[in-house]
């Protein structure tokens, strides 16, 4: 099988007036990859992915997403990519039902795709007694699977995720965790910013960013071997000082 | 008391550093001041009028030029025939037609009677309302001239002073007005979401917690925002006494701390409005919405207050830029002080004293 | 267009689904149109009137007799002294002071001249002025009565002439102002509501982070912005509609012209207030900053607007400024259409501005937003 690149960087760069917050990063993500970009807060992390959703125009560097330019293209990228965002950003004020035809309206399909997709969510996440109620009042570990879910609404090639298990337990995040599987086995690349280092034993490569620019990219046994760690907190954190 | 001074610290540092917002509390005020000053007046002038002589002869001519002379009128048409009044009302432009009758001066020898039509366009009520006293006292005026040499039998002469404000200028009536209104509106729209945005924002939770009192908070929120203000309001009154040439026949120093009062009112009942808001929309809208228009309306700022039905005079007590506008005109106008003013300065100290005590209970509430 | 179906249908539930905007939204808008539209009046009424009477015949008491039955002044008291009364005008008690000095109907008789002095509380210089006319027009008919009265019949051959005039109010006979504010006030509930609901909007996704995840669908921009706009345009038309109701039921005010011409004016009119709401939002990150920027405006937009003190009066600048204000148009045409019964074509230039100012604003809106930023 010919692995693909879903996404293509290389020297991107994001400059806001004298700071730089993305320097010169460069990495190629294949397709079905779940890739872990690491690095802690302030890092760069979410500004670098700002760019790669079309959000946000780099300074310099070349960027390509789903076989999309960033520069020329962002509006392409956007009908082949699935987000989701640090604040889950689903309407609280609007039913799990309402919320996921609405999306699934966005991203135009059908309505009759829209409601075998529905039906299908509903069941796998098991939320038939919650449907009709107001998305605010789910606890959060609902919240953050139904934003996932509905991000992969339309089926797409890539789906991004920024910060995805903040202020959840450990045991939603390690269901979540599944679920990231289960779609990347289906095919879609995962890309997932953290800083829980202990998530990057899930990824299938990682990179690491310090200060904007990315200091290791590599499997999470690579890595641990390189730095002479037990696991991928100590290798951060070897990073960090070195 | 250390806590509470660090609290307040910490709102300060809130508002200095939204430098957009800040822009905004101070730069708007001034701006809007400046521009009501000068524009906003309700006297007459350059109204736009046609003229239907059906006369033309040298009686009317004469009466015609001294209303067109005169600054309140602008006479851009001459009529011709009955229909154009109709025409011309429609297109919006004349506010006024005045008809004379047919042998005008013939008739006034003769008769000793003629007349003049003031056909006014009353949708606009004031103008018309106006512009008939104005081309009535004209005329009056002419009638009296050609009468100097008659002597009337009988003279009752009403010789009027204009008192506080014997130019007319209504200047005098709308500054302490604008001034009134903006520090009120700015005042209680600064406030009012600034406990909804700690709720919003989470970081309620933290205050929750933490062992400040409620009354603390409220009033903690309150201190930072009158610097502000008290800013704001010195250089409203500076712009009114120096560039609208308001007098201060009284005591500037009571002017001052009428102020601070007033802008203290203003601030605690857009905490109030906090307190009850579960978001900042709501905060806003009612702040926004709630206030503009009856404060606009009600607090004999443009209107006055004794013509309103005696329902909305009761009503009109209830807004506290009402107090604070006589307040302002006793100073600046009549020159009066406390013994004069004390009832509604003590109207304005239970206003606030009540909007706070309120806001504490309600916060309270939220608590639980 | 499926994709403005959604939008829409997603906006419309969220606004009715937030129960503490409802009533501002709809009732608070609709009390204010009820209570405020009476209190909008430049009718000098019930002035506080007082008098010092220092000659005490029946003679000045049928003077101050004339001045009780006027409607335009309600007599408080009498005053011993001026002094006294001086005082209470500082106090505000009372606006205008008569003084019948003594011997006033003796000095009548005999110099056939006399003078009343008069005070007048002048803060308000037009009420002032108003007054002022009005105390005339009570003395000079109490002159005259007085003339007809007392006098023996004139051995002067020449009469004073006398030039009547006829005043004619049209389109409003007794002056009503409820008439003229009535629409007016509802322009301004109108303009406030969705100005300050399409300003703050956006804004408010922009705080959730919803904008953010707008943005990463392939939602184009003009279906977005439409589909936002479009509820509140909704709104603003329902809102009119109600107010109207009210004009006519409560007030009785007239509607001489034409509804339609009224209903697709106010369409183009609220897009030209959509536009500003949206433009706002686009350049403001806190709902805050919206709400400020739109308070500025709005308060600007009323006081110049027309409606309460004439664009006439203002100075040749003030007069310019007013050409960018929607509401002076709207009222402008409100009058016209709704009480003269204007047709098309009177209203044509004012249809054309409201419409550039529509599309330039909605432009400018849609060109700022930024789905890339």
């Amino acid at each position: 099988m010919k692995s693909k690149n879903v996404i293509q960087v290389e020297d991107l760069t994001k400059k806001f007036g004298d700071f730089t917050a993305v320097d010169s990063i460069s990495f190629k993500v294949n397709q079905g990859e779940i890739f872990g970009f690491l690095g802690a807060n302030g890092a760069g992390k979410t500004t670098a992915m700002k760019m790669l959703i079309g959000i946000s125009k780099p300074s310099s560097g070349i960027a390509n997403v789903a076989g999309f330019d960033v520069y020329t293209n962002p509006e392409d990228i956007k009908k082949n990519i699935g987000y989701m965002s640090q604040k889950f950003a689903l309407y609280d004020d609007l039913t799990v039902k309402e919320n996921i035809t609405f999306f699934g309206g966005i991203y135009g399909l059908s309505r009759k795709q829209i409601k075998e997709k529905r039906k299908q969510l509903v069941d796998e996440l098991g939320l038939q007694k919650i449907v009709n109620e107001l998305v605010g009042s789910l606890p959060l570990g609902w919240k953050q699977k139904l934003a996932f879910s509905v991000a992969l609404l339309h089926e797409p090639k890539v789906i991004f995720l920024d910060e995805p298990t903040g202020g959840v337990d450990p045991i939603t995040r390690r269901q979540f965790w599944e679920m990231i599987y289960k779609t990347a086995n289906n095919g879609t690349t995962v890309f997932v910013t953290t800083h829980y280092m202990d998530e990057a034993e899930y990824c299938d490569r990682v990179s690491i960013m310090v200060d904007g620019k990315i200091e290791a990219l590599d499997t999470p046994k690579k890595l641990k071997q390189q730095f002479n760690a037990e696991n991928m907190n100590d290798v951060f954190l070897k990073l960090a000082r070195g | 008391m250390k806590r509470f001074i660090g609290f307040i610290k910490k709102e300060f540092y809130h508002i200095f550093r939204d430098t957009r917002s800040l822009f905004i509390l101070f730069g708007m005020p001034i701006a809007q001041v400046m521009l009501f000053g000068f524009a906003i007046t309700n006297e007459i002038n350059n109204v736009n009028i046609a003229v239907f002589d059906k006369s033309k002869d040298a009686t009317t001519q004469e009466i015609i030029n001294k209303i067109t002379t005169s600054t309140y009128f602008s006479n851009k048409q001459f009529l011709t025939n009955e229909a154009e009044i109709e025409s011309v009302f429609k297109k919006g432009k004349i506010k006024a037609i005045l008809v004379f009758e047919k042998d005008f001066s013939t008739k006034l020898i003769k008769e000793n009677n003629a007349t003049v039509q003031i056909i006014t366009d009353a949708t606009d009520p004031n103008t018309a309302n106006t512009v008939n006293n104005y081309v009535s006292s004209i005329l009056q005026k002419y009638q009296q001239e050609t009468n100097k040499n008659i002597k009337p039998p009988f003279q009752i002469v009403p010789e009027s002073r204009m008192v506080y404000n014997a130019e007319l200028k209504s200047v005098f009536m709308f500054v302490p007005g604008v001034m009134t209104i903006i520090l009120m509106l700015v005042s209680a729209m600064m406030t009012s979401i600034s406990i909804t945005r700690e709720k919003e924002l989470g970081t309620m939770e933290i205050l929750l917690v933490s062992p400040i009192q409620p009354f603390q908070v409220i009033i903690g929120k309150v201190v930072p925002y009158i610097f502000l203000s008290v800013i704001n309001a010195i250089v409203i009154v500076l712009l009114s006494i120096f560039i609208f040439k308001m007098p201060v026949q009284g005591s500037l120093f009571l002017l001052g701390v009428e102020s601070v009062l007033f802008i203290i009112n203003a601030l605690s009942l857009g905490i109030l409005i906090s307190t009850i808001s579960k978001t900042q929309q709501t905060a806003m809208m009612v702040s926004l919405m709630g206030l503009m228009l009856p404060v606009i309306l009600l607090s004999g700022f443009i209107f006055p207050i004794s013509s309103m039905p005696v329902a909305l005079q009761v009503i009109s007590n209830v807004i506290p830029a009402k107090w604070f506008i006589i307040i302002i005109k006793g100073i600046m106008l009549k020159g009066v002080g406390l013994t004069i003013l004390w009832k509604e300065t003590l109207i304005l100290v239970g206003m606030t004293v009540f909007f706070i005590v309120l806001s504490i209970k309600k916060y309270k509430i939220r608590l639980e | 267009m499926k994709t403005i179906g959604y939008i829409i249908q997603k906006e419309f539930k969220q606004i009715f689904r937030n129960k503490a905007m409802l009533p501002l939204i709809f009732v608070l808008p609709l009390i204010q149109l009820i209570i405020l539209s009476n209190a909008a009046t430049f009718e000098i009424q019930h002035i506080k009137f007082s008098y010092i009477d220092h000659d005490n015949t029946s003679f000045s008491r049928a003077l101050i007799d004339k001045f009780d039955a006027s409607t335009y002044f309600n007599i408080v008291t009498d005053f011993p002294s001026k002094k006294a009364a001086n005082l209470a005008m500082l106090k505000g008690e009372v606006d205008v002071i008569l003084e019948i000095p003594s011997h006033f109907e003796r000095d009548l008789l005999k110099d056939q001249k006399t003078n009343l002095a008069v005070i007048i509380n002048a803060i308000d210089g037009a009420a002032a002025g108003v007054e002022n006319v009005y105390i005339n027009q009570i003395v000079q008919s109490f002159n005259k009565n007085a003339q007809a009265n007392l006098m023996q019949p004139s051995n002067s051959i020449t009469k004073p002439v006398n030039i009547t005039s006829i005043p004619s109010f049209w389109y409003n006979k007794t002056l009503n102002y409820k008439t003229f504010m009535v629409p007016g006030i509802l322009v301004l509930l109108v303009t406030m509501i969705t100005l300050f609901l399409s300003g703050m909007n956006i804004v408010r996704e922009k705080e959730i982070g919803t904008l953010e995840q707008m943005n990463v669908t392939p939602i184009k921009k003009y279906q977005f912005i439409i589909g936002k706009l479009f509820p509140f345009l909704v709104l603003g038309i329902l809102l009119l509609s109600v107010g109207l109701i009210i004009a006519k039921i409560i007030f009785n005010v007239p509607m001489v012209g034409s509804l339609v011409l009224m209903y697709f004016y106010t369409v183009i009119y609220i897009l030209v207030i959509l536009g500003m709401g949206l433009f706002i939002s686009n350049f403001t990150d806190t709902q805050q900053q919206a709400m400020f920027i739109a308070w500025f405006f709005v308060v600007i937009f009323i006081l110049m607007s027309g409606l309460f003190t004439p664009i006439e009066s203002m100075p040749q600048w003030a007069q310019y400024l007013t050409e960018f204000n929607p509401i002076k148009f709207y009222v402008e045409v409100m009058r016209m259409v709704m009480l003269k019964g204007a047709s098309i074509i009177d209203i044509t230039p004012l249809f054309i501005k409201t419409g550039v100012y529509a599309i330039i604003m909605n432009g400018l809106a849609v060109w700022s937003y930024k789905k890339t930023s």
